[in-house]
């Protein structure tokens, strides 16, 4: 027994030898070889994932036989933070720290070489473009959630009394799949505009032609075509409100449905009065959802209009301040100020994960 | 109801109401599909509605330019000329892939260990370091932008490929974590327990067990961060723009195509269509496990 135990040991301390220097050789030249971008893109691309994988791998295999040669109530003590190491130190490195550092730079000057107090701040209460960009993000949260929320309701309603249930929630999902780059180009096409008189290849423009009106310029002209670009931030996201509302609807128990109509209820109340009831935890879920999407979206205004004509949001003058105006007192600023928005959020979510048993 | 029975006269209604609603969402991309494939002086002159009352004007010309760059002619240092071709969504769409499967498998690992620990182990301080996790769901990732660009700039992994997968790792680790706890959690006791009695080591158990059993998990996590880094715009930008034309993704193309050739509506559809067309089929073939993905927690940053 004694002499068994002596050759597993001697054979896991030769393992650990021999293993961990491989891998961190592996793991650091890979990382040194890739930050040059000798390869072609294929290449890169191949070379990356089979040294993603193997290092991660290689990077929990060796630490847990590090740890292995501890005795067994050590190695379960230790064992934990080994699993969770990497996972924590990078979500600190990417996420955590940036909250902070970002903080500290939003009260200093553009370059951070002077503190600037609140001067960032004051800036982005005050000036116009900040104001114009505070109304419409108000804008965006509110018609861009309401009517996402209300068609993905009433197209969950209609899916799952049609037909066509499967086929129809797959196409107005679908959006769901595509860039908000390229919901843009899409969408774009749709308002292009043409002098009166010529042919018109928008098709918005082509019904309003048809219909004896005269052709718009519909990103042209505050404060509308703000709304013209939430239509797009709509008609991406009701997808999501659909599907996961149609999942919450087939959880309405069918028999409080059935008693309610053998009570001479008629379909408009059952829905009023047991169906949104049941479904409204989903509801506000979806609701939450969409508002911190409509709050961070930054790519429809940054491809449609570039902020022009009165159209910018919080999201895109953020990333101005940083990356054209090269701000980052200001960038950060309003950074923080998109946080401090979410913040109620990341509340709720603390206070629901407390109530959690497992924990 | 259903097929075999005669459909009452409202889910009639109904149903019509519905392939309305389809086809209003539905138009706009078909709008785009048509003028991709519709010769420029058609596309430029009249509606794509028109287009199949003039079947010879169809064309896949416009795929040739946007995949293999718009052709145009320099004079050389002779004096005579040469043809060229201009940047190309060819190449975007070749940067995406590099960007987006590594993004998309270097943290699965990462999250799938933690998560385990975060199941199945206690160790001082594990609820404070998942309600971390937690409160970083939603933590706009625009908070990171310029304290990463800083240390980027002084490692040198700006404008690296290497650098936009790290960033799209920390910044999917979250959601990536939170989904795969929610899922090794639920794995029965009873399965580890006998498997520790056999011996194995946590590596192994988390290898041999953990890995397998949570295959569906992985791959809703996988589709959804597909998806999220194909189509992102904003990380591209900040990260990988100090590396040239040639790492361009196709999200950042197509804005520059829309911001440059605003009007050449035949190749602006036909470059959409290329961007769109992968995660796309991705998204119509893997559709259950992203709508999985999504309802486990779709508040990412």
């Amino acid at each position: 027994m004694q002499i068994q135990r002596d050759q597993e040991r001697k054979e896991l301390v030769v393992r650990t030898v021999v293993f961990t220097p491989f891998s961190i050789i592996v793991m650091v030249g890979g990382f040194l070889l890739l930050r040059n971008n000798p390869m072609s893109q294929i290449l890169t691309t191949l070379f990356a994932i089979v040294w993603g994988t193997f290092s991660v791998l290689a990077l929990f295999y060796s630490m847990n036989l590090i740890v292995q040669l501890f005795p067994t109530r050590k190695y379960n003590k230790i064992i934990p933070f080994v699993f969770v190491g990497p996972a924590i130190l990078i979500i600190g490195w990417y996420l955590l720290i940036p909250t902070v550092r970002s903080l500290v730079l939003s009260f200093m000057n553009r370059n951070s070489t002077a503190f600037a107090g609140l001067e960032n701040y004051k800036y982005i209460f005050t000036d116009s473009t900040m104001r114009t960009a505070f109304g419409n993000t108000v804008l965006w949260l509110l018609f861009g959630t309401a009517f996402a929320v209300f068609f993905g309701l009433l197209t969950a309603l209609m899916a799952e009394r049609s037909a066509i249930e499967k086929l129809g929630k797959t196409l107005v999902f679908l959006p769901m799949g595509i860039s908000m780059v390229g919901a843009g180009v899409i969408w774009k096409f749709m308002y292009a505009y043409k002098p009166v008189g010529a042919n018109q290849t928008g098709l918005l423009n082509a019904l309003v032609v048809a219909f004896g009106g005269e052709p718009k310029s519909w990103l042209g002209t505050a404060p509308m075509n703000n709304f013209f670009l939430i239509i797009i931030f709509v008609w991406l996201q009701t997808g999501f409100s659909l599907v996961v509302l149609a999942a919450a609807l087939k959880g309405v128990s069918e028999e409080i449905k059935e008693a309610a109509r053998i009570d001479g209820a008629k379909e408009f109340t059952v829905l009023m009065k047991i169906v949104l009831p049941s479904i409204y935890g989903s509801i506000v879920t979806v609701s939450t959802t969409i508002m911190l999407a409509a709050l961070k979206s930054f790519d429809i205004v940054y491809s449609m209009t570039n902020g022009l004509y009165g159209t910018e949001v919080l999201a895109s003058q953020q990333y101005k301040q940083m990356f054209k105006f090269l701000d980052y007192g200001r960038g950060s600023a309003i950074a923080i100020i998109i946080l401090l928005a979410v913040s109620p959020v990341i509340y709720y979510n603390l206070k629901e994960f407390n109530k959690r048993e497992v924990f | 109801m259903k097929g075999t029975v005669k459909m009452t006269r409202s889910a009639k209604i109904i149903t019509l109401l519905l392939i309305l609603f389809c086809l209003v969402w539905t138009v706009p991309t078909a709008g785009i599909l048509i003028t991709s494939f519709r010769d420029s002086d058609a596309a430029a002159s009249s509606g794509w509605w028109t287009a199949f009352g003039n079947l010879k004007d169809f064309t896949l010309k416009n795929y040739d330019e946007v995949l293999g760059g718009q052709r145009f002619t320099v004079g050389t240092a002779g004096g005579g000329t040469a043809a060229r071709r201009g940047a190309s969504m060819g190449s975007a769409f070749l940067s995406s892939i590099t960007v987006t499967l590594p993004a998309v498998i270097i943290p699965i690992f990462i999250a799938a260990a933690a998560a385990y620990a975060f199941a199945w182990m206690s160790f001082p301080g594990r609820r404070i370091l998942f309600a971390m996790v937690i409160a970083l769901l939603v933590v706009p990732l625009q908070i990171s932008l310029i304290p990463i660009l800083r240390d980027y700039q002084k490692i040198g992994l700006n404008g690296t490929y290497l650098g936009i997968w790290l960033a799209h790792t920390g910044f999917g680790l979250p959601l990536a974590t939170y989904i795969l706890f929610n899922y090794i959690s639920t794995i029965p006791r009873s399965i580890l327990e006998s498997a520790f009695i056999d011996g194995a080591n946590h590596f192994t158990m988390f290898v041999r067990l953990i890995v397998p059993l949570s295959v569906p998990a992985l791959a809703s996590f996988a589709i959804f961060q597909f998806i999220w880094v194909w189509n992102d715009l904003l990380v591209a930008l900040v990260f990988l723009s100090g590396g040239g034309q040639m790492m361009e993704v196709v999200t950042v193309r197509l804005m520059n195509m829309a911001g440059t050739r605003g009007s050449d509506w035949h190749l602006l559809t036909a470059g959409a269509f290329v961007s769109m067309i992968l995660p796309l089929t991705v998204f119509l073939s893997l559709q259950k496990y992203f709508v999985k993905g999504l309802l486990a927690g779709s508040v990412k940053g």
